[in-house]
């Protein structure tokens, strides 16, 4: 069996991907470079959410739990260690341990997806509070103060063992640099046979265990990877931005990371990160003007793929594009089985 | 080395399953022995597909205890009961509906198999299945009698040595229904099954041992001729049908 039947395509991708990465701080000014990280580590964040919700079938309403823990860990680990290369490392593990603690209680819980949501998203809403509430001198780790409702600031990373700070449009290829490696780490990990029992249990959970997979350590293994998936946009979150605050795990972003995947496609990849960057230019865009909300117009984007394109915008223009060329290939069979019956049986 | 002729390979001892105040099955003590092809029969709400999930792990067992091959696995996840090396065949087809045809049977067979194997066993049972022609389709958009061959090749490709059907002839065609009964035969040449039905031809084309379930418990159990005398069995099953 042919794993990689879309080699082309994903060559095209990690090219397009290339170009813009060297190619966009060429022409573009730098506000809009550092922008642009920014938009990355959401599509990083909606990546993350892509593979766990499309891939496992867990509808995470709170990917940004792990988003907004990899960004303070970061932050936190960064001003107590004076060194940003153990911070990325210490921000992804905390992120990934955080999504397996909270997936071990939800999975072998037996919990059902539209509490696992409600849980979630719960979780998320839980720390922006208490995060919210760290105002006070009393509340630092280390020599972090976590500075409620204002956040705490997130050092620029460094190039490993020299100390020196990234710029900007560097920062900008870090961040680009990431989002296609984790592009392609999770394109890989959906091929291997644990990314193939993941889509089986997806589709049919039953099943799966009745063939002998523990369901539970697959989609455990998955969740964790998500988190820590997310914990990297967060690092470069933090990064784009220079501070870590609150609102990393509010409703807002929670939401939104649902809304990209939606409308981007679930069940790819390539579709929640082009959806990040589309409602992100959107949203910013929108915010540029007066005349209506940009909540509001998100809410009838959302309602309106619901409706119109419930399988998102990825999966629509390649079943356009693929079904001419597959029922071309069904016709030239059908020639060709036709000619084989003409021949005499033997 | 001469071992004991009969090896019993699964048992249940008083196995008794209540829902609320009904109850499904009651002290149920049933063996089965290596190389048997056994046939599990009973009228609507005798409590065979109630006990199958009992020894499948898809229920647990209110009392009583389910030994397999000398393991106890009352109360036991599927997936543990599987691990076994028992294949096991739902009622509804429980098939993986957006996958195609091979990757279904692929995943069954890469449980327990190394990569190549599974592949090498993954086209086998294609052919042995006779689902070449389809073996790319999506399993979703099959007939009803082609997912209960994916399904049933699902269970054959991981080659297990104990076989659990419910139902697998359900909503079949006559000539669906012989080609599954010739599988089932093949499949027992070299594992021990337990086939839960309601077609009486089926079972006729497949018996060897037959246990009647009546109101949650064995009625009797004994050869297709010999169930098929009982004036209770014909009362309250065949005697509704003939």
């Amino acid at each position: 069996m042919n794993r990689w039947p879309d080699k082309g395509r994903l060559v095209a991708v990690g090219l397009i991907g290339l170009v813009f990465m060297f190619g966009a701080p060429q022409v573009l000014q730098l506000f809009t470079v550092i922008n642009l990280t920014t938009a990355i580590a959401l599509a990083v964040l909606a990546l993350s959410l892509g593979l766990v919700w499309g891939f496992g079938g867990i509808l995470c309403f709170g990917q940004t739990t792990f988003f907004g823990l990899g960004a303070y860990a970061y932050a936190v680990a960064a001003q107590n260690f004076g060194d940003t290369t153990g911070a990325v490392i210490v921000a992804i593990l905390v992120a990934a341990a955080a999504a397996a603690i909270l997936g071990y209680f939800m999975f072998w819980g037996r919990i059902s997806d539209v509490y696992l949501g409600v849980i979630t998203l719960t979780v998320t809403l839980i720390l922006f509070n208490l995060i919210r509430r760290t105002s006070g001198p009393e509340y630092k780790i280390g020599t972090a103060l976590l500075g409620g409702f204002n956040g705490t600031s997130a050092p620029p990373l460094q190039v490993p063992w020299s100390g020196a700070m990234l710029f900007p449009t560097q920062m900008f290829y870090v961040a680009m640099g990431a989002l296609l490696i984790a592009y392609f780490g999770c394109i890989w990990l959906t091929r291997t046979h644990f990314g193939r029992v993941c889509v089986a249990i997806r589709e049919n959970e039953t099943r799966a265990e009745l063939i002998g997979y523990d369901t539970r350590l697959y989609k455990l293994g998955l969740f964790s990877i998500g988190g820590g998936l997310a914990g990297l946009a967060g690092i470069l979150m933090a990064n784009g931005i220079g501070r870590v605050t609150p609102d990393l795990f509010g409703l807002p972003y929670a939401a939104q990371a649902i809304i990209w995947v939606i409308v981007g496609g679930r069940g790819t990849l390539i579709g929640p990160v082009l959806g990040a960057f589309g409602i992100f230019y959107l949203t910013s865009w929108l915010g540029t003007q007066q005349t209506v909300n940009a909540n509001m117009v998100l809410g009838l984007v959302l309602i309106g793929f619901v409706l119109l394109l419930p399988k998102g915008v990825v999966p629509w223009v390649m079943e356009r594009v693929a079904r001419p060329r597959r029922s071309a290939k069904a016709g030239r069979a059908r020639v060709r089985a036709g000619r084989r019956a003409m021949q005499p049986a033997e | 080395m001469a071992r004991q002729r009969r090896e019993t390979v699964l048992e249940t001892q008083d196995l008794t399953m209540r829902f609320g105040g009904v109850v499904a099955n009651e002290r149920v003590d049933f063996q089965l022995d290596k190389g048997e092809l056994r046939c599990l029969i009973g009228p609507n709400g005798a409590g065979k597909s109630t006990f199958f999930k009992c020894l499948t792990g898809q229920l647990k067992p209110t009392e009583g205890t389910v030994t397999i091959n000398g393991v106890d696995t009352t109360g036991a996840d599927p997936h543990q009961v599987a691990e076994l090396g028992v294949g096991i065949k739902t009622q509804v087809p429980n098939v993986f509906d957006a996958l195609s045809v091979e990757e279904n049977i692929w995943l069954a067979s890469r449980r327990f198999h190394p990569d190549k194997k599974a592949a090498a066993l993954t086209a086998e049972t294609v052919e042995r299945v006779r689902l070449g022609d389809i073996r790319r389709r999506q399993v979703g958009a099959l007939a009803h009698g082609q997912r209960q061959w994916v399904e049933l090749a699902m269970v054959v490709a991981a080659e297990p040595w104990l076989v659990l059907l419910d139902e697998p002839a359900a909503g079949m065609t006559d000539e669906e229904t012989e080609f599954t009964a010739g599988l089932i035969r093949a499949i027992n040449e070299t594992a021990t099954l337990i086939v839960v039905e309601h077609d009486m031809n089926f079972i006729r084309a497949i018996a060897q041992k037959v246990t009647v379930f009546h109101r949650g418990a064995i009625l009797i159990e004994g050869t297709m001729d010999e169930v098929s005398a009982d004036p209770t069995v014909r009362d309250v099953y065949l005697g509704h049908k003939h």
